[in-house]
């Protein structure tokens, strides 16, 4: 690499740079090797705290509880990208500089393995005695030998027959004799900018990706449809060319989720059996399951979660039903105990009502409290609080449907006090002291958490990818050989000398050398021993 | 006996053998290099001496010198390369129950995976073996199957469990197994790596001088042993390129994205940089030689942490590990 002297006052008699002078010299700074290599190297150290810290893209959860237990340090980290790192200003930096680098690199050695190419190789040396050559004589006339040679090492004419097999050179001597040169080494180099040319595709194949993909999650429960449009998703994501309009308005109605488990309570088989209608078309019986995701209209639905729902009605003072339907559980460890919030606010007397539940699908009395001991519902019991007050609902701010805002609510206390602790089997009805009114558990129907994703760009990125590995394979593994055969007749017969060279690990250029041979006439080849 | 009493029982004994194969290489490797220093010595006097140098030091390094005593190395490298095999047959007799006890592949979690890799890295060293003399390797190769052994039977043992819905795809066969022969690949590279770093310094005069170090004689040269661990590393290079191709596909199916950043994917991506960054390092000037065999070494350690620190103590969605 060049040095550019960089300070002038030492050397007064040099030119000045300026300003076209600098942005060469960087650009031949962000192209060189050493450049590529430290990048490089900084990409794999600045993914690291992404795996150590927790993320905002991958668990919102995680990332704010990690900014409210480390007040210092929290906020400074996110501040500062390391709780979005994959997002973050620097990484983006780095990459970007990196693909610079890559294309700064491989675009001129494109242009000139371009000319390369087509360029005709060099002549076969004088003389081959230092590549032990084998000399033989051959049935074949001296030009007719060099011809058949050729083409056996090179059966395909034009720029593919180049690329694919050996590139060759025939060269008429002086005194009488044919040289044959032909090698393959070329095709690492095109393998090598094939793989970062593919790299640059399968970046820009993401970028693609990311406008125009769209992302839903929905929650549907057992004997219930869902409509594919933009208000009916729990959380919608989509990128900035993608247009909601797009989305074909199907219904999806779960008709019955399937889950097994062993009796140590191992998930074994979990199937959604749904029935699809398109617009304009007879519905269809489909089923999904995790690794085997559902398509309709380009889209993908996988099954990503489930769960229980229980049907819950809850009765007021007045003997009016309050609230009546299905509530979403989250389970919250491998039996299933559950978690689910109910938020009663049309009651006809009274203060609004929030109930907090558990669900323990196999509920088992212990020596302390209840537990679940298997996800199947052998055993189905609710225990839950009552609060009552204010359920913050009218406020305008959306609340998170699983979480009860306690601020101004209060628990349904005993005699002494105590928060009560409700329970209720499947089918039983509870009466709430203080005449608040009753809550029965109808039903437990199981939910699933659906994903649909489309990305249009995924065909072209698996072909990047797929071109990005062929390339690598062909730059690491493809053999740098040179064969040379020289013919010329002597007293009315043709003799045929070849020789061939390959790095020291190419045991296999013998073989090739004696096909070379064998087709060039020369009887009995063989197989030259790789010294 | 039963299956499992199978399994664990050859697992054992491979152990074992390996654990005998890399005291007897290690003891082949040690006469090798004595034999070679003693060559040294005695065409040195004979040179000294203005005598005719010895015909052929080289014969010294296996058949012996000639004396009537049996060479120690060469018995020594007898047991070395029976126990290897006989320890490789028993491991993979040992997988092989463990698959049929399982009902399914077996590296669906943390300690088939090590008994798997185990295999393939032994596989790998004897597969080399009968191209090329790469006996040097072997104390190296079989210390590190015993250690990841034991450790796999000892402290990761887990009993069979049913395949969860999450790994029940045909790209647990494809992606795993990549995976798996992938780890065995470059764990055979790095000791050779390793011994690189090793005999360069000892060139050099920098470190690894002493007589203790002495094993180092017996090994080829620090540009030979670069050479066998390019062409190994760029092996792994490619399937570990294809691993994480083919583990994107599997995301794309089984979690509806190709690629979301989960602490395994960030370690399989510093990985392949790390290995991208000694591919170039190689042909870079100044970078080329010890800096270079640093970054594959550096590699291998994340490859190595993605297996365990990743799997023990970062939570994502590849928690496969205890069950």
């Amino acid at each position: 690499m060049a040095r550019v002297k960089l300070d002038n006052y030492a050397m007064p008699e040099a030119p000045r740079l300026g300003a076209r002078g600098w942005l060469r010299w960087m650009w031949r700074q962000v192209t060189s090797m050493r450049v590529a290599l430290i990048l490089l190297l900084l990409l794999a150290l600045a993914a690291i705290p992404g795996s150590v810290l927790p993320q905002w893209p991958q668990d919102v959860a995680a990332a704010r509880a990690f900014i409210d237990d480390n007040p210092f340090w929290g906020p400074l980290l996110d501040a500062t990208g390391f709780l979005d790192v994959f997002g973050s200003a620097w990484f983006t930096a780095i990459y970007l500089l990196l693909f610079a680098s890559l294309i700064g690199c491989i675009a001129p050695r494109a242009a000139h393995h371009w000319r390369e190419l087509r360029r005709p190789i060099a002549a076969a040396p004088r003389r081959l005695d230092r590549y032990e050559p084998t000399t033989a004589s051959s049935a074949l006339g001296r030009d007719d030998a060099v011809a058949a040679a050729r083409v056996a090492l090179r059966p395909r004419p034009g720029l593919l027959g180049a690329i694919s097999g050996y590139r060759v050179r025939v060269d008429g001597r002086e005194d009488g004799a044919v040289a044959l040169a032909a090698e393959t080494g070329h095709v690492r180099e095109l393998g090598n900018l094939v793989f970062h040319a593919a790299l640059v595709g399968v970046l820009l194949a993401m970028a693609a990706g990311d406008l125009l993909t769209f992302r839903g999650q929905a929650i549907v429960v057992e004997g219930r449809s869902f409509t594919n449009a933009v208000v009916a998703y729990d959380s919608f994501d989509s990128g900035r060319l993608f247009d909601s309009s797009d989305l074909e308005p199907f219904t999806l109605r779960l008709d019955e989720f399937d889950a097994s488990f062993d009796d140590a309570g191992l998930p074994l088989d979990f199937t959604a059996h749904v029935t699809l209608t398109e617009p304009g078309a007879d519905p269809v019986q489909e089923t999904i399951a995790v690794n085997h995701p559902l398509e309709v209209d380009g889209a993908k639905i996988y099954l990503q979660g489930n769960g229980y729902a229980p049907v819950i009605t809850v009765r007021d003072g007045a003997g009016e039903v309050a609230y009546s339907g299905p509530v979403v559980f989250l389970p919250q460890d491998a039996a299933y105990t559950s978690g689910g919030v109910v938020k009663v606010p049309d009651v006809t007397t009274g203060e609004q009502i929030g109930i907090e539940a558990t669900l323990y699908p196999t509920a088992v009395q212990g020596p302390f409290a209840i537990g679940s001991i298997h996800p199947d519902p052998e055993n189905p019991v609710i225990a839950f609080t009552v609060y009552t007050g204010d359920l913050g609902l009218d406020g305008g701010v959306p609340q998170n449907v699983y979480r009860l805002d306690q601020s101004q609510l209060s628990p349904v206390q005993d005699d002494e006090g105590l928060p009560v602790t409700f329970a209720m089997a499947l089918g039983e009805t509870v009466e709430l002291s203080d005449g608040l009114g009753t809550v029965t558990f109808e039903e437990l129907p199981r939910f699933v958490a659906l994903d649909l994703r489309s990305d249009p760009s995924l065909p072209w990125l698996l072909a990047a990818a797929v071109l990005t590995l062929a390339g690598l394979a062909t730059s690491l593994f493809a053999s740098r050989r040179k064969v040379w055969l020289v013919a010329r007749e002597e007293d009315g017969t043709t003799v045929v000398t070849g020789a061939a060279f390959a790095p020291a690990h190419d045991a296999a250029v013998g073989q090739a050398l004696a096909r070379a041979l064998a087709a060039a006439g020369v009887a009995d080849a063989g197989e030259r021993k790789p010294e | 006996m039963n299956v499992t009493d199978l399994s664990v029982m050859a697992l054992w004994g491979a152990t074992t053998l390996y654990a005998i194969a890399m005291v007897a290489s290690a003891i082949r490797l040690a006469a090798v290099a004595d034999d070679r220093a003693t060559a040294r010595a005695l065409d040195r006097e004979s040179v000294a001496a203005g005598g005719p140098a010895p015909a052929q030091p080289s014969a010294v390094d296996e058949a012996g010198d000639g004396s009537s005593r049996p060479s120690r190395g060469a018995k020594a490298a007898g047991i070395a390369r029976s126990t290897t095999l006989v320890g490789l047959l028993l491991n993979g007799v040992g997988v092989a129950a463990r698959a049929v006890e399982a009902g399914h592949v077996p590296w669906s979690n943390m300690y088939e995976y090590t008994i798997s890799g185990t295999f393939f890295a032994v596989l790998v060293y004897v597969l080399i073996q009968r191209r090329r003399d790469v006996a040097f390797l072997g104390a190296g190769v079989t210390g590190l199957a015993t250690v990841s052994l034991g450790l796999g039977l000892t402290v990761l043992y887990a009993d069979v469990n049913p395949l969860p819905p999450a790994l029940q795809s045909y790209w647990l066969i494809i992606h795993v197994s990549i995976a798996v022969i992938v780890t065995g690949i470059f764990a055979v590279s790095f000791i050779a790596t390793v011994l690189q770093l090793m005999r360069d310094s000892r060139d050099t005069g920098r470190r690894w001088t002493g007589a203790r170090a002495r094993f180092l004689e017996a090994v080829p040269a620090a540009s030979s042993l670069e050479a066998l661990s390019f062409r190994l590393n760029a092996v792994g290079f490619v399937l570990w390129t294809f691993t994480v191709m083919a583990g994107a596909i599997w995301a794309e199916h089984a979690w509806g994205r190709y690629w979301g950043w989960d602490p395994k994917e960030v370690w399989s991506f510093v990985i392949w940089v790390l290995y991208a960054a000694y591919l170039h390092a190689r042909t870079t000037q100044g970078w080329a030689g010890r800096r270079s065999a640093w970054l594959a070494i550096a590699g291998f350690v994340a490859l190595i942490m993605n297996f365990t620190v990743v799997n023990l103590f970062f939570q994502g969605l590849h928690t496969y590990a205890g069950s």
